[in-house]
């Protein structure tokens, strides 16, 4: 509704590529419809077991190039996770990976044209999110039983502002999944329809499409950095949250 | 002069704009964030390196912010 006709071939309709459609025809969408979303994780999956079982078959010495991208990505989220969440957060480390290469993965797929970003969607991203929440959440109560309380009561304040501190911390824990989902989606979306609406330009503008089309390549380099940056992001936080719950103290 | 069309929608998307400034602040704030992690890594390069994780969290928090102001756009343009 936003993006009418103008009637003189300028339409641009940055949203359409978030639309969910069902692969083989139809407009139905049940909850065992195979749909674009389908497809495109199901690339990242392949993507991801392609790079990671089949690159490091080999197991060489001297890594082949496949092998050694498995190796470096796994060595830097280890490292993030033994800076950020100690020496007993690497008991984790397999969850974080997993989140890591899977959004990583995902957004990269999602930037070659016509693709779908999974990641693009709060739904997606959601579940991720709260997944991390109520893992980290139960994981503080059973490692530190009612100590885990001293994330919101801050000792080191005066007596007065503690229980307003608590309460600026109780809803600050509380809008984590919130915030923590939707950085991803709305970060992936609006990089991807503002690709969109240039190429929107491109297509009105004939011959002097040059312009549009070289602003796409620039849009398209930042979207790259900022893909990885998201993904390391995700993690890094996913870092923070599992670090607040080994060692609640502040 | 009559003015045609919905009200409502006009006003959604004059909200939708407005809600845009937001992305502004979440600009300044990042820029901010860098800005002095910029000036403290030139006074102190040896600690800079292992302060890059902080400044990116920092860049998240305040970022999100700016995406929550789009997100109200976005719900002001597409979901009435």
């Amino acid at each position: 509704m936003a993006t009418e006709d103008a009637g003189n071939g300028f339409n641009i309709h940055p949203m359409d590529q978030f639309v969910v459609k069902p692969l083989f025809g139809g407009d139905v969408v049940n909850w065992y419809t195979p749909t674009n979303v389908t497809l495109w994780m199901g690339l990242t999956v392949l993507a991801i077991v392609v790079l990671l079982v089949v690159g490091t078959r080999g197991r060489a010495i001297v890594p082949s190039r496949s092998q050694s991208v498995a190796e470096v990505m796994y060595g830097f989220v280890h490292k993030m996770v033994e800076d950020i969440a100690g020496k007993e957060g690497l008991k984790y480390f397999p969850y974080i990976f997993t989140l890591f290469i899977f959004i990583l993965i995902a957004n990269i797929l999602g930037l070659l044209p016509t693709a779908f970003t999974t990641t693009s969607h709060i739904a997606v991203t959601a579940v991720m999110a709260m997944g991390v929440f109520i893992f980290v959440t139960i994981l503080g109560f059973v490692k530190n039983g009612t100590k885990f309380f001293a994330l919101f009561w801050i000792s080191s304040a005066p007596l007065v502002l503690r229980p307003i501190l608590a309460l600026i911390e109780i809803i600050s824990y509380f809008v984590r999944p919130v915030s923590h989902s939707i950085r991803l989606a709305g970060n992936m979306m609006a990089g991807h329809a503002v690709i969109k609406v240039f190429a929107g330009f491109a297509g009105a503008l004939g011959i002097g499409a040059i312009a549009p089309i070289v602003a796409i390549m620039a849009v398209y380099g930042l979207e790259m950095l900022v893909v990885c940056i998201q993904a390391y992001v995700f993690t890094i936080l996913t870092c923070v949250y599992l670090n607040d719950a080994l060692h609640p103290v502040h | 002069m009559a003015v045609e069309g919905d009200l409502v929608q006009m006003g959604a998307l004059i909200g939708a704009g407005l809600a845009c400034t937001g992305m502004g602040g979440a600009a300044v704030g990042v820029g901010h964030v860098v800005g002095n992690y910029l000036s403290g890594a030139l006074r102190n390069p040896a600690a800079a390196a292992g302060q890059t994780a902080t400044m990116f969290i920092g860049i998240a928090f305040a970022e999100a912010l700016g995406i929550f102001s789009f997100l109200v756009a976005l719900l002001l343009m597409y979901a009435q």
